[in-house]
């Protein structure tokens, strides 16, 4: 077989490219944001859920050394594994942004009476548009900030054990 | 037992295909020009082995043995008895069988009906041929065993997905995998004549026909899936640019350039190399389509359930194939001399193939491209129809333009006159078009490319039935149907693209919406129960304000449960001129039903155009004598 | 003779009335070149899902708002990645898959005419 330089590249080629598959195997194939850290949060504003006349918006959240925005509602079940841990942060030194999404204010309250209500402002977003602002797709989701607006951590999912401690670790 | 006989007939597959492997060693040393009886026998056995082993399985789901775990998998008792079947080769492992079935069936006819052709490269196919068999055989016995047997057995199967069944998607992979595995042929072919260095003339009229079934069958499976898609998914589409029907999409357009090629190859004894080419390349592409569908690599709404291990065992055998074939064919290749006059028919045979190679590399490069991306540079993208229509749509203009004017070019002869006045005509066309659409303002441009080419096509084919049956030549029939039906489907398409009205909205029962020439009356919501699942059935009344035309159409949401699944059948009114399409599903947690309503014009003169294609091709494998 | 009346009626098929529905058919193409990020390859407008209505709504808000198909998608990207478009943008990332497909019709073409040129010689 004739040794040149086209048939060298040619099968350079092909070693690359089923290289490629085998890595490729490996990948995971679901997607998530969590590639989005690093990028600041866009302005808002949403309304108290009780108290239409209240509202937050992005330059309240400048006061805080650190927020964690936590997206939630009274029909999602995982939601209420992750409760207890924002009970628990909501001592530690950090605020905790509530958004309640597409949910009914009383199934909401009802909700928070039952398991604590670990926020410190419980906004609505009952049509979900705002969660898209925030780069959400879905319930539970968190987002921690710091004082600049700048996504620190993506939880995507209930908050569990070792996030937990990853969140405690972030805010020192 | 079914899983004792099972493995056993797959067991005695594996050693007929080593004993044949090395009786046809042993026969390709022997003088003359005959086979030994007893290789023949060899492979009627492993058929009949073979075909029994799959028989064995479908016997376990018509009976739901749940001792296999395939049944227990993929079956339920309450199953109706047709889509019992169809479950055998709807799953992963059921599959891999009927494609090792193909494999030794496809071995064994090659072997009996090439008789006239030589003895050495008819051992060497079938000793390729054998090497696939033992490959593949070999994946199914240690990773993807369909006899695997459980204990205890379970009393009850986990069904078969609901969307499954349906009678067209039954039929589907049986169609489709005669074309993707029927392509394993003239890949041993291939190989086999570059070693026993029998090429031009004879190596064409040996692959032929092998081609050319394949290439039915690979059409027809196609068209099969896109109706089905259409009828049983709810989107009201029939080509997404998935991964998976891509995957199918890729040998499609290889055995076409192919069977373009052998043509030329046949006639002229020329482009033998490249032939070689696409042979070797058609296989490989089909392996790396099953690869990309089974290895759990992409996502998809299409895939099997996914597990690692079999994308390495895939990857394997892809490279092993890739590499043979790369070596063969650097150490066996000679050069050739092309001689070629510009402006007559082989030409247009190469243009074919440089298009079918253009569309075939870019729907590759969409499919592989993000999977590169996310491997070296871990940022993930999306390729899908925007980027394939946009990048192909343009080219097929000129594609089809050529297809309308080759009829005028017969082998060899120039025909200078008749040429410059179609690129006259063709260029005034151009022209008044862009008059038009600048005056008009509101006309795609391209859509008006395509129509016209389309049209031209038309009316060229009919012109051509014409002459036929003025002179009652018969071999042209079938590039007449074929190039006919092509042009159709591209003006269909082009024309439900272009004009399809389609809204999405929410309404609640008892609600009105009134759309550009319709009036939509969500009448009300009714339960149904049936066999495996429970129905909710909304009434829609539809006004064509046109014509005052009131029409009844009935979406449901189907609740299976088992498995627990949604779906959502349309209801779908198809009459000659146009498709009505309505989908209804509910947004969660409120009264609200989300709609989607399409009016697609002429969307059943698709399939018959796509079917049109299909039937040319059948029509010339069953004309076969009278070729030139 | 007969070209010219193939040409003819083709000419005339200019003139088949076009109906374009503006808003819909935008608001069609839009939600087809976004993709569902919770299904299996589905685009918002193919899918059923809680995620597709919520994009559907943020859409519909943006075209009341005046912005464009582009500016659309950019602000959809910039939330959630490129991953939620079919159609890749043309930036360094991309620049390959756009431009290989026509590197190799071109390369065809003129492999192509060289073996073609090689008798006429």
């Amino acid at each position: 077989m004739k040794i040149n330089i086209s048939r060298i590249i040619i099968f350079c080629f092909v070693i690359f490219c089923l290289f490629v598959f085998w890595l490729g195997l490996k990948k995971n194939i679901n997607y998530d944001t969590e590639s989005l850290i690093g990028s600041r949060i866009s302005n808002f504003q949403l309304n108290e859920i009780n108290h239409n006349n209240q509202s937050i918006s992005e330059k309240d959240l400048k006061n805080n050394e650190f927020t964690l925005i936590n997206f939630f509602a009274s029909w999602c079940a995982p939601c209420r594994t992750e409760h207890k841990y924002l009970l628990k942060l909501s001592d530690k030194k950090i605020k905790i942004l509530g958004v309640n999404f597409k949910d009914k204010k009383s199934n909401a309250n009802k909700f928070l009476k039952e398991l604590g209500n670990p926020y410190d402002f419980v906004a609505k977003d009952s049509e979900g548009k705002a969660s898209v602002l925030f780069g959400i797709y879905g319930i539970p989701e968190s987002i921690l900030i710091d004082n600049n607006l700048t996504v620190i951590k993506k939880i995507i999912g209930p908050i569990d054990q070792s996030q937990y401690n990853e969140i405690l670790n972030l805010i020192r | 037992m079914l899983s004792n006989i099972g493995i056993g007939l797959i067991v005695l597959v594996l050693i007929l295909s080593f004993l044949t492997i090395y009786t046809a060693s042993l026969d390709l040393k022997m003088p003359g020009q005959s086979i030994k009886k007893g290789i023949y026998k060899l492979s009627l056995f492993q058929t009949t082995f073979t075909v029994l082993s799959f028989f064995t399985l479908i016997i376990g789901f018509i009976n739901s043995d749940f001792s296999l775990s395939n049944v227990y998998e993929n079956s339920h008792t309450t199953k109706p008895l047709f889509y019992k079947i169809a479950g055998t080769w709807g799953n992963h492992e059921g599959s891999l069988l009927l494609w090792v079935n193909i494999l030794v069936i496809f071995s064994y006819l090659f072997l009996v009906f090439n008789h006239t052709h030589n003895k050495k490269f008819r051992l060497y196919t079938l000793i390729f041929q054998n090497i696939l068999i033992l490959g593949f055989s070999f994946f199914l016995l240690l990773n993807s065993n369909p006899f695997n047997s459980i204990y205890p057995i379970p009393l009850e199967g986990l069904g078969l997905n609901p969307i499954l069944q349906d009678p067209a998607l039954a039929i589907h992979p049986p169609l489709l995998y005669v074309g993707f595995v029927g392509c394993s042929i003239y890949f041993s072919a291939a190989m086999a004549s570059l070693i026993s260095d029998y090429r031009g003339k004879l190596f064409a009229q040996s692959i032929k026909t092998w081609v050319k079934i394949s290439w039915c069958f690979q059409t027809l499976g196609i068209t099969v899936g896109s109706i089905w898609a259409y009828y049983e998914l709810g989107w009201g589409g029939f080509w997404f640019w998935d991964p998976v029907e891509n995957a199918s999409l890729l040998p499609w357009f290889a055995i076409t350039a192919l069977m373009h090629s052998l043509i030329v190859l046949e006639k002229r004894n020329t482009l033998y190399s490249w032939v070689v080419i696409l042979c070797l390349s058609t296989f490989i592409l089909s392996v790396t389509g099953t690869f990309l569908v089974r290895s759990g690599i992409l996502n998809s709404v299409h895939t099997f359930a996914s597990d690692p291990s079999r994308g390495i065992y895939i990857l394997l055998f892809l490279s092993l194939m890739i590499f043979s074939s790369l070596i063969i064919f650097f150490t066996k290749y000679k050069k050739e001399t092309y001689n070629f006059n510009l402006k007559s028919r082989e030409t247009f045979i190469l243009a074919n193939n440089w298009f079918m190679v253009f569309f075939l590399l870019t729907v590759l490069i969409g499919t592989l491209y993000p999977i590169f991306l996310d491997v070296i540079t871990s940022v993930k993208i999306s390729v899908g129809p925007p980027f394939f229509n946009i990048v192909i749509v343009p080219l097929v203009v000129p594609f089809v333009f050529l297809m309308a004017i080759v009829p005028k070019f017969s082998w060899i002869k120039l025909q200078n006159k008749i040429f410059y006045k179609i690129l006259f005509l063709i260029l005034c066309g151009v022209i008044i078009n862009l008059f038009i659409s600048h005056f008009f303002g509101k006309y795609s441009f391209l859509s008006n490319l395509i129509f016209i080419v389309a049209i031209f096509l038309i009316l060229q084919s009919f012109l051509d039935i014409k002459k036929l049956i003025n002179k009652k030549k018969k071999p042209e029939l079938s590039r007449i149907i074929s190039h006919l039906g092509f042009g159709l489907l591209v003006f269909f398409i082009g024309i439900n693209h272009q004009f399809s009205l389609e809204e999405d909205f929410n309404l609640k029962v008892g609600e009105i919406k009134k759309t550009k020439n319709y009036e939509i009356n969500f009448e009300g919501i009714k339960i149904r129960e049936s066999k495996n699942y429970k129905a909710i059935v909304g009434n829609f009344k539809l006004i064509n304000e046109k014509n005052d035309l009131v029409q009844y159409l009935n979406p449901e949401i189907r609740i299976y449960s088992n498995p627990e699944t949604l779906t959502y059948e349309a209801a779908i009114k198809t009459k000659i001129t146009s498709d009505l399409y309505l989908t209804m599903s509910n947004v969660s947690r409120s009264d609200y039903y989300n709609i989607k309503f399409q009016n697609k014009p002429f969307m059943i003169w698709i399939w018959i155009s796509a079917l049109m294609i299909v039937i040319g091709g059948f029509t010339q494998l069953t004309l076969k004598k009278n070729e030139d | 003779m007969k070209i010219k009346k193939i040409i003819f009626i083709i000419y005339l098929s200019f003139f088949v009335p076009l109906h374009t529905n503006e808003n819909s058919s935008e608001l069609s193409e839009i939600y087809k070149n976004l993709r569902c990020l919770i299904c299996q390859g589905q685009s918002i407008a193919d899918s059923n899902s809680d995620f597709a209505t919520t994009i559907k709504l943020v859409v519909q808000d943006l075209i009341n708002e005046g912005k464009t198909n582009d500016e659309i998608y950019s602000f959809l990207i910039s939330k959630y990645g490129e991953w939620i478009v079919y159609q890749p943008t043309f930036n360094k990332n991309n620049f390959l898959l756009w431009t290989l497909p026509y590197v190799v019709l071109v390369a065809g073409g003129f492999i192509i005419l060289f073996i073609i040129r090689k008798k006429q010689v």
